[in-house]
This record gives structure tokens, C-alpha cells and sequence, in this order.
């Protein structure tokens, strides 16, 4: 498993949020994490990244725990995010923001900037402007580009199609092909459940703070997904 | 003409206070720190420049290129060890750290130096002038007015073509976003404390140039850095320029018009500029 949870608690300040999540993500696999609002899944993705520190054997990368460490270093081992709400550095421009992504960390790989320029060419048109200057789709695709500037192992996205129109949220999600046949493997967490199966080799279902489905993404049942979405009987 | 010799005299002045508050600019634009004990660092730094000058019989700017980088280091470790811990969304412990660092310098320095005024010796620079055909300049406000030019270009090119410099922007930014771009927080405002306390050595030498020196002046000038800083803006070092040639300005026509009056026009400029443009002149669009 290149990652893995075990029986992750997470916590703010009183509020539990996580109780004992278990997931994992082979090479090169794509899973979706699906689940209502306040089901824990940005807080999933913060204890992965390290921005929520975590006992260190909760969160594995490769079998090492890294719960414990700090969101700089689990960067540099390779886990790359997308964060909710794209998180474009408004001092930088679009080329500044997609450098800054491998910055410190450059492993060999596909991607660079002429790459992500040919995955979203509307990005080199507009690489001087100000990142925070763009439309909301530009903006999410500038986000993307800078987590891959690193060539990372693993690819988390958290909710990429919050806040944008239907036809910009397809052209997003065209790109993901392409990311994944480069064999990084991705987490995608969503709301729009249709897109997350779409895309996605299985799927975990998430409900106030519990894994309640686990699925192939191929397969899985309307009826079981609103069962461990809402809890009640379909 | 003694109208124009004392605007050129006061933009010349600015340039010093300019250098006062560009270190200071720079740690509070990056990291929204206001460090109190600026004044008392400079004071710092002409000791340390004295003390070298002393030991090793050096001119004031071969001392300089020598303590510049072990004021980078006390810099960069005072962040590292003390600043970072105390640096957050209250910014009440911060500002009482570096009240109490000033506090502590200034007697650190009163129990290894005296209260003795000081001076850092240039020689033959100190009272050369040269003449500009409308206006006669001394060599020394020119040389200072030109280094914290330079030093403001200099820290632009850090900020806008280098890699240090975009992890700085994007860590003033968003911290928390730049954590997971891999650059650590800490260790860049560690760099950027270090990189003020090089600017600070360049103030230092051309304040125990220009005047005397005792441990107690440090308040004094940063009180003129922090108007420099308001004036111009917060965060932006072009407006610290603009800030700091305004203050001499007025202190050099204050001057003239009644010597007792310089200090006092200083300020007056100052609240003129708050109560037209509170944000400053040039403030920065992301705050």
C-alpha cells in the first residue's frame, strides 16, 4: 500500500471529528471518498497531509508512519494536494504559483511547465496575470498543475468542483486521465458523487466521522451508496 | 537656492531613515511582525561594528562585511528559537517579546559599553562634499541615500526574481498553503529575520557614521522607521523610500525655518500623511 490509514481518530480541540477511519490506496489507483458535509473528509485529507497532526502509526506512506509529521515533510515524501478552495497564493502569478509547487521537492517525472501548459492551455495565455485574477475553473486548474510541479506519488484533491459551473467541472475532470495513466495515484474527495465513480477504481463512503461503504466504483448501487450516505433505508 | 539645498539635503536624510525602516518593513511584511526592539538591534549592530573596528583596526565598512553575517545568524536564530514560538493569531506575545528584548539590549549594552556617546570613524569621508552646480552635498548622505537604494532594489530582486523570495511571498500569503508546497514556515521567517539583521547592519553603519551613538538612542529611531513604514504603507519598500524622504523633508525645512523645530516637523509630516492616507501611500493590495 503506498497509503494507508489505521484506525485514524482525528480531533479539534473537543470535537471529534474521525472515529477510527481505515482506508488505503494501492499505486496507481484512483479512490473516491464520498459523503455529506461534516463527514470528515476534508479532516481525512488534513490528517493525511499533516496539517492535522495525527499519532504517528494512524497514517502509513510506503508502511512508515508519518501521522506525526508536519505538512512540509509529508510533502517531500510525495503526497501532493489540491486544497478546498484552491489556495492560490494571491502575491503570485499563475507561473509563480505553478513553480512553487516543486520548488522544493522535483522528482523526476511527466510533469513540468511545459506539461501542465499542455494539459490546460489556457494557463500559459494567462501565466502572468496575478493567480487570484482568474475565473474559478482557471484558478482549480492552476491548483492542480501546482501539486503535480512536484511529480508527486500521490495526487489528493479535495472537493475540485466546489463553486463551479457543470461544463467547467468536465473539463476538470478530462484532465484526471491523463494524471492517473502517468500511474500517480489520486484520492478524490467529492460531493458530486457521479463524478467521483466516474473517474475512480473504488470508492469509500464517509458519515459523521466512519467509513460506512466500501466499494469498486464499478458496480456499487445507487440503493447502497444513499444507504451508507444518509444512514437511513433506501 | 537655500530652498533647494534644503529639499536635497532633507531627501538625502531620508534615505537614512529609509534604511532604518527597511528591515523593519520587511519582517512585518512577511510575517505581520512588529518587532520593538528594531531601534535597539541597530544600536546592536553599531556596537558590534565599533567593537570590530576596535579590535581589528578595520574601517567601518570592511567591520561591516563582518559583522553582517554574524548579525544574520543572531537573527536567524532569535527567530528560530524565540519569535517563532510566540508568533500566531494574537499578536500581543510577540509584541511584548520584542518590548522586553529592547529593554535587555538597551542594558546589555549600557553594562558592556557606558552610557559614552560613540562614534564610527570614516576618516576623510566624513566631512568630503562635492559640488552638483545648484547645490553642494556631502559625500555621506549621498553614499547613504544611494545604499538604501540599493539596499531596496537589492531586497526587490530577493522578493520578485528569486525562489527564496517567492517562498516568502507565499508564506506571508498563506502559511498553511505554503506547508504544503513542502516549504517550511519557521525556517523562511528564520531566513527573512536573518536578512533584516544584514539590512540592520547597513543601518548601523551609516547611523554611527553620520552621529553619535549611546545604548539608549534606539527608540528614537525606531520611531522614524516606524513612520517611514506607515507612511509609505505597510509591506511595501518603494513606499518606506517615499516614507522616509518625507520625514526628512520636513525635518530639514522644520530646521530651517526654526532649528528647535526639526524633530517636531517630522512628526507633523507624519500625521499629516495618516489623517490624508490612513492605509499609507503605497499600501499593498493583499493585506
Amino acid at each position: 500500500m503506498i497509503l494507508e490509514t489505521r484506525a485514524l481518530t482525528a480531533a479539534y480541540g473537543q470535537f471529534r471529528a474521525l472515529f477510527g477511519v481505515d482506508i488505503t490506496l494501492a499505486a496507481g489507483e484512483t479512490v473516491a471518498i464520498i459523503g455529506a458535509n461534516g463527514a470528515g473528509k476534508s479532516t481525512l485529507l488534513r490528517s493525511i497531509t499533516g496539517v492535522l497532526r495525527n499519532a504517528p502509526d494512524m497514517v502509513l506512506h510506503r508502511g512508515e508512519p508519518i501521522g506525526a509529521l508536519p505538512p512540509e515533510i509529508v510533502m517531500r515524501r510525495g503526497i501532493a494536494m489540491v486544497p478546498e478552495g484552491r489556495k492560490l497564493f494571491p502575491s503570485l502569478s499563475v507561473e509563480e504559483n505553478l513553480l512553487i509547487g516543486g520548488q522544493v521537492r522535483r522528482a523526476p517525472g511527466p510533469w513540468s511547465l511545459a506539461a501542465i501548459y499542455d494539459l490546460f492551455p489556457i494557463l500559459q495565455a494567462k501565466r502572468l496575470a496575478p493567480g487570484t485574477s482568474l475565473s474559478g475553473g482557471q484558478q482549480q486548474m492552476v491548483a492542480i498543475g501546482r501539486a503535480l510541479m512536484s511529480n508527486p506519488e500521490v495526487l489528493l484533491c479535495d472537493e475540485i468542483s466546489l463553486g463551479l459551473a457543470p461544463v467547467v467541472i468536465r473539463d476538470i475532470y478530462a484532465a484526471l486521465p491523463a494524471i492517473k495513466s502517468t500511474g500517480t495515484a489520486v484520492i478524490v474527495v467529492e460531493q458530486d458523487i457521479a463524478r467521483a465513480l466516474s473517474v475512480a477504481d473504488r470508492v469509500y463512503c464517509m458519515m459523521e466521522g466512519r467509513v460506512t461503504l466500501t466499494a469498486p466504483a464499478q458496480g456499487v448501487t445507487r440503493a447502497e451508496i444513499h444507504q451508507a450516505y444518509f444512514g437511513g433505508a433506501a | 537656492m537655500i530652498w533647494l539645498d534644503t529639499l536635497v539635503q532633507g531627501i538625502l536624510l531620508g534615505g537614512l531613515y529609509a534604511l532604518f525602516a527597511a528591515g523593519l518593513s520587511l519582517v512585518f511584511g512577511i510575517m505581520r511582525l512588529v518587532n520593538l526592539a528594531h531601534g535597539d538591534m541597530i544600536v546592536f549592530a553599531a556596537f558590534a561594528i565599533l567593537l570590530i573596528t576596535q579590535t581589528l583596526g578595520l574601517h567601518p565598512f570592511l567591520a561591516a562585511l563582518i559583522a553582517a553575517p554574524v548579525m544574520f545568524a543572531l537573527g536567524w536564530a532569535l527567530q528560530r528559537f524565540v519569535l517563532n514560538r510566540v508568533l500566531g493569531k494574537d499578536i500581543l506575545p510577540p509584541l511584548l517579546v520584542t518590548f522586553g528584548l529592547s529593554v535587555a539590549l538597551q542594558n546589555g549594552l549600557l553594562q558592556g559599553f557606558s552610557a559614552d556617546s560613540q562614534r564610527l570613524a570614516a576618516g576623510p569621508l566624513e566631512s568630503a562634499s562635492v559640488d552638483l552646480g545648484l547645490v553642494t552635498v556631502g559625500w555621506m548622505p549621498l553614499l547613504t541615500f544611494a545604499t538604501a537604494i540599493a539596499v531596496i532594489v537589492g531586497l526587490n530582486q530577493i522578493f520578485y526574481r528569486t525562489a527564496l523570495g517567492r517562498a516568502f511571498r507565499a508564506t506571508s500569503d498563506d502559511p498553511v498553503t505554503a506547508s504544503l508546497m513542502g516549504i517550511a514556515p519557521k525556517g523562511v521567517f528564520a531566513l527573512a529575520t536573518g536578512l533584516a539583521m544584514v539590512v540592520v547592519t547597513i543601518a548601523a553603519l551609516y547611523l554611527g557614521m553620520r552621529s553619535n551613538f549611546d545604548p539608549s538612542i534606539g527608540p528614537a529611531r525606531l520611531i522614524y522607521a516606524f513612520e517611514a513604514v506607515i507612511i509609505g504603507g505597510l509591506g511595501s519598500l518603494w513606499g518606506t523610500l517615499a516614507g522616509g524622504v518625507i520625514i526628512g523633508v520636513a525635518q530639514t525645512f522644520g530646521a530651517a525655518i526654526n532649528p528647535e523645530w526639526q524633530i517636531l516637523a517630522g512628526h507633523l509630516a507624519f500625521l499629516v500623511v495618516l489623517l490624508l492616507r490612513p492605509r499609507g501611500l503605497f499600501p499593498r493590495a493583499v493585506d
